[in-house]
């Protein structure tokens, strides 16, 4: 913080545009590991949903009588389209990543009074409905992870991953090569396999384990790479100061905190907090999602209560909710909470009671 | 003041004297009802069953006639009392018309269209509820003639029931590809043809069907009403 020695002293602050593109950048890492890890299908999303939120947003700009380009130039719309490039799952079809991004630029964006105005993360609106428009596409065009096909021999799993051109005649045309089923290419989600698991008690953490469809290393198998890159990168803009340590880190506690707690009680139906930090979107969305900064809470306690908060939903909604991931509902719900927290938690006036 | 309408002049004249007043007086009636004073556009009343049952557009009519029905007869048994009842007393009296008035068209609905009365199920007692009919009682019919209220109470029904309609039919189209679906709970198995896939294969889109689907179609069709009426 007292790092400076030698003048200039007093820096501008960073514009919009090039936070945002800083933010991008810190999200590289995390997308190569994506698309090393769950096939091509990701970069294909990302690419169209970068395509369809800068028409989008053109044409909402166009029809509100704004100026176009100096909107389209703050990047917010790319980092938006990003995010539900990583959320959706990696063999969505087009039309699905066309009507998610529809409803977070349009909808949740543009509707409200664009940017700075949006009171939900738009991307996770466009998460959330299509997880309740589209619950089947949603949960089962996962491709299986490369990790996951390396050690079949353990599963009963055959080893398949599409090609590039495969991929984009699958997501447009839905066509598959060689009689290929879209059973044979795609599998449940680590978390997916738990919580389906634990809940009906149809088997045991330790009985997962053994099958080895659920559990890596240390966090979901395939997925904790992707996680852990977002981990990196989200250290990244951190230290660059783009985003206060608050929401994170309090998230990541209160996640790793509750899991924890009742993982201690109950040993055969709660997997280890590693797991839950390192599956499912955690760190994509305890560094990039939840630090949003229209969205999240503004003062420092504020932040921190938001945070927690959402690390609480996370673990209520994975383990006893309805559906296998949880951050675009917890994050849309602590959003409803900010006003709350902003107007309770503001700093008190020097010299004001 | 001499009221010109009933000064009698002779011949065909009177006559068409006489019509001209009638249009003069119940156009605006109708004008209010069905979109000037709209229940729903303008005065916002009514949303908890606009908003629950218009997922299909055979539930939408169905609602939509109910209420159309006791929108006409409270106000016909409301503007009949309305010389006779104390000021002091009158909400209580109007709310036991209206509820007789539902109870009379629930029991005809359990009766002839059960399919339709189980799918509506707690909307139809529901009506009572429904502030439309109480504004309708209490700033219209208690005040007027019988056959200015009936006429009013069948423009705001009708006004009410066709935003019903079209919120129903978007919503249904968007969300099952489909309009008249389950038109027999409504017409009768004769009428099963009515039913028409817009979309061949279509998924559907959950949402719309949903409750969050509809506080947005409305949403969209005050929009639509707004740049209707700045133009």
């Amino acid at each position: 913080m007292f790092s400076a020695q030698s003048s200039p002293f007093l820096k501008s602050a960073p514009s919009v545009s090039k936070m945002m593109l800083v933010v991008i950048l810190a999200l590289i890492p995390g997308i190569l590991t994506s698309i090393f890890i769950f096939g091509f299908g990701v970069l294909m999303n990302i690419c169209l949903a970068i395509l369809s939120a800068y028409s989008f947003e053109a044409a909402m700009l166009l029809l509100r009588k704004r100026p176009v380009m100096v909107y389209l130039k703050d990047n917010s719309a790319l980092l938006t389209a990003i995010l539900i490039g990583l959320a959706l799952p990696p063999l969505a079809p087009w039309w699905l990543t066309v009507i998610g991004v529809f409803f977070a630029i349009v909808i949740s964006k543009q509707l409200y009074g664009g940017l700075g105005y949006n009171i939900f993360n738009p991307a996770m609106v466009a998460y959330a409905i299509l997880l309740v428009s589209f619950p089947a596409e949603m949960t089962t065009y996962w491709q299986t992870p490369t990790a996951l096909i390396s050690q079949s021999e353990v599963s009963n799993i055959i080893p398949v991953s599409l090609g590039l051109l495969d991929t984009i005649n699958f997501q447009f045309f839905s066509q598959l090569p060689n009689n290929l089923t879209i059973d044979a290419l795609t599998s449940a989600t680590p978390l997916d396999v738990v919580r389906t698991s634990t809940l009906t008690g149809f088997a045991t953490i330790s009985e997962i384990q053994a099958t080895g469809t659920a559990f890596g290393m240390f966090g979901g198998i395939g997925i904790e790479w992707v996680n852990l890159a977002f981990l990196a990168g989200g250290l990244f803009i951190l230290r660059k100061g783009l985003i206060s340590w608050h929401i994170p880190i309090s998230l990541l506690i209160s996640l790793g905190f509750l899991s924890l707690l009742f993982g201690s009680f109950e040993l055969d139906s709660n997997p280890s907090p590693l797991f839950h930090l390192f599956s499912g979107a955690t760190m994509l969305g305890a560094f990039f999602i939840a630090t949003d900064p229209v969205t999240a809470a503004s003062s420092h306690k504020g932040r921190i209560i938001y945070g927690a908060g959402i690390g609480a939903l996370i673990y209520i909604i994975r383990s006893w909710g309805g559906y296998p991931d949880a951050i675009a509902f917890s994050v849309l719900i602590m959003n409803m909470c900010v006003p709350l927290l902003d107007y309770y938690t503001q700093p008190r006036v020097y010299g004001h009671d | 003041m001499i009221n010109y309408s009933q000064v009698k002049r002779p011949g065909l004249n009177n006559m068409s004297e006489t019509k001209v007043s009638i249009i003069q007086e119940y156009t605006p009636i109708a004008q209010d009802g069905l979109w000037k004073n709209n229940a729903i556009f303008v005065q916002m009343l009514g949303l908890c069953p606009l908003l629950a049952v218009s997922n299909t557009v055979v539930n939408a009519l169905g609602l939509g006639l109910a209420t159309i029905m006791v929108l006409i007869l409270s106000n016909l048994f409301v503007s009949l009392i309305r010389n006779i009842i104390r000021p002091e007393i009158r909400l209580p009296v109007f709310v036991i018309i209206i509820a007789s008035a539902v109870t009379a068209i629930e029991l005809i609905m359990h009766a002839w269209f059960h399919e339709l009365y189980l799918v509506l199920g707690i909307f139809i007692p529901l009506i009572v509820t429904n502030c439309a009919i109480i504004a309708r009682a209490e700033s219209f019919a208690s005040k007027n003639t019988i056959g200015k209220s009936m006429f009013d109470g069948l423009m705001t029904g009708l006004g009410f029931a066709l935003v019903l309609l079209s919120l129903g039919a978007l919503r249904e189209i968007i969300g099952m590809g489909t309009l008249f679906s389950n038109a027999h709970i409504m017409f009768g198995n004769g009428m099963q043809w009515l039913t028409i896939e817009l979309f061949p294969n279509y998924d559907g889109f959950l949402l719309a069907v949903l409750p969050p689907g509809a506080f947005m179609g409305l949403a969209f069709l005050l929009a639509a009403r707004n740049l209707i009426n700045k133009k």
